[in-house]
């Protein structure tokens, strides 16, 4: 090994064994070959304890939450509270009121473009997202600016698929109410100067919503040292159960915001008359929540926080590294993204070669990939291009497994040409 | 002419052969290559097949009762699979494509090598293709 890959190996391999071992479903074949798990920007897989916690809680601990008198709902609503404290750690929350559970990042910027863009967006403002968005965050605000007759403004990216801070300097101004962006894009793995963009929001008093779905697994996250306003995630993408998320918003937003769904536990009194709302959290969680998911989660954050997070940080930086270098080599590869400056995804095209063939000939061989428009139409026709092929990276693959997908790559442009 | 079925049998016995998935792409990429050149005229909007991530035409005449498929794609491995559909179907008499089950598609084993996303396509190329045959029979009535 040199003395490069020395210091670049970050990750004891017994450590990196025992993580794998701690994942039942990396163990198969697919097409006859061990499967080689490369799709964790689309979802991630969960470890034994997210899914025993879940099977746990429903053989042993289930009840409704919040109102029961008996002894089965008094242990369920402790877990499900519990939970938020630990999403809360997670996310280095001041409190825990300011942390609300949700079914993804999706259902996250639909509450805030619901709850906040209905109060407090006005004719005449604008909000800014930018090209690279995932769709998830382009149509909820494309609704509301529509609905409250404001602009809704683009930042372009550049041909490395970053943010134009220039462009940005030109749409901001004192009628910008929010600005929503992607920590990481999803399609390229861009990490976006997202202090740079708080810092310059705040001093146009505009509020900044961070879409950190792709965000979460890579980096240790701290809402209150980036001074962020809002933020969603979805638990799926960080060892949990689909169907979970959160949403944290600073506390003096979201009490002045308007509730998001209604029904019960929402409320505080109900009358023909009028009805108030409960407190935060409660207020935007409308109905039963997903007890069970809500406690899948808090067990995907404990996971990972378990760990050596910056050990874990360094791997994976360096199999997307690795990854990078060896498909560089390749004739007629084409990144789709920054050189450096991504987290966790390679997306890439090949001359003369759809995307869609060659994730069928690398699932052929094991490898699990996605090709495609990865939800960011917008993005592919600003790069005139169908779509691309995309690796994302975990804490569980291994140096071998990058190289078993370069050498997978390599036959199946052999076959395609 | 061999019945829709038994081609279809035909196909599946062919695929069989190969253990190797990879094998079985490779056979399939072999059959879309030798695909007739579709004539770009008939590359039409309305000769989109939709629900596949990749582009694909596909172009029908009849003559005498008997349906002739064209078809061609923007990816090799979905050029592979209309081949196939064409073996299996053109040639064929509309009234007979019309009437088949399409179990056909299961004898020759793909399925399990789709992906839904390919199963969607390939679904949608066979209902299109069914749909040809069920408007030229029509209005040979």
């Amino acid at each position: 090994m040199s003395e490069e890959a020395k210091v670049l190996s970050s990750i004891d391999l017994d450590t990196l064994e025992s993580i794998r071992a701690d994942f039942p479903i990396l163990h198969q074949e697919v097409n006859g070959r061990p499967l080689v798990y490369l799709d964790n920007a689309a979802s991630s897989q969960r470890p034994e304890v997210v899914i025993s916690a879940m099977v746990d809680y429903y053989r042993k601990d289930h009840s409704n939450v919040h109102r029961g008198a008996h002894s089965l709902a008094n242990r369920a609503t402790v877990l499900f509270e519990n939970a938020r404290l630990t999403a809360q750690q997670f996310l280095n929350a001041a409190s825990e009121r300011e942390v609300n559970f949700t079914k993804g990042t999706t259902e996250g910027i639909n509450l805030l473009a619901h709850s906040f863009g209905r109060k407090f967006i006005h004719t005449g403002d604008n909000m800014i997202i930018s090209e690279l968005e995932h769709h998830s965050n382009i149509v909820p605000w494309q609704l509301i600016c529509i609905e409250r007759k404001a602009e809704l403004r683009i930042v372009r990216v550049t041909e490395n698929g970053e943010w134009d801070l220039d462009h940005f300097d030109e749409l901001l101004d004192e009628n910008t109410k929010l600005i929503s962006t992607a920590w990481v894009s999803n399609s390229m793995g861009t990490i976006n100067p997202v202090r740079e963009i708080i810092s310059k929001a705040h001093s146009k008093n505009a509020l900044v919503h961070l879409d950190a779905a792709q965000a979460a697994p890579h980096f240790v996250i701290d809402v209150q040292e980036l001074d962020v306003d809002f933020m969603s995630l979805s638990g799926h993408k960080v060892f949990a159960p689909t169907g979970t998320g959160i949403f944290y918003g600073k506390a003096n937003w979201l009490e002045d915001m308007l509730p998001y769904q209604a029904g019960g536990e929402m409320i505080r009194d109900v009358d023909f008359a009028g009805t108030t709302f409960n407190d935060l959290p409660f207020k935007f969680e409308a109905g039963t929540p997903n007890i069970a998911g809500a406690i899948g989660l808090a067990e995907g954050f404990k996971y990972l926080m378990q760990q050596d997070r910056e050990s874990l940080i360094a791997h994976e930086r360096r199999l997307l590294d690795l990854a990078t270098e060896l498909a560089l080599e390749i004739d007629g590869l084409k990144i789709l993204g920054p050189l450096n400056n991504r987290a966790g995804v390679l997306s890439f095209n090949i001359d003369r070669i759809h995307a869609a063939d060659l994730g069928h000939l690398l699932d052929g061989q094991g490898v699990a990939v996605r090709t495609g428009h990865h939800c960011c139409q917008p993005l592919m026709k600003k790069f005139g291009i169908d779509g691309t092929c995309r690796a994302s990276f975990s804490i569980y693959n291994t140096e071998e497994e990058v190289h078993i997908f370069i050498k997978a790559l390599k036959r199946a442009i052999k076959m395609l040409s | 002419m061999a019945s829709i079925d038994e081609i279809g049998k035909e196909l599946g016995e062919e695929f069989a052969m190969f253990d190797d998935p990879m094998d079985r792409y490779e056979y399939l990429i072999e059959l879309g290559q030798e695909l007739p050149v579709m004539k770009d005229e008939w590359k039409t909007d309305t000769n989109v097949v939709k629900g596949c991530q990749s582009t694909v035409w596909l172009h029908a005449d009849c003559v005498d009762g008997v349906m002739k498929f064209h078809g061609d794609s923007n990816t090799v491995i979905t050029k592979g699979i209309i081949a196939l559909l064409i073996r299996t179907l053109s040639e064929q008499k509309a009234q007979d494509i019309v009437k088949n089950d399409l179990a056909f598609i299961d004898a020759i084993g793909l399925r399990g090598m789709l992906t839904s996303q390919r199963s969607n396509g390939l679904s949608a190329m066979v209902q299109r293709m069914k749909l040809y045959a069920l408007g030229y029979e029509n209005s040979n009535r």
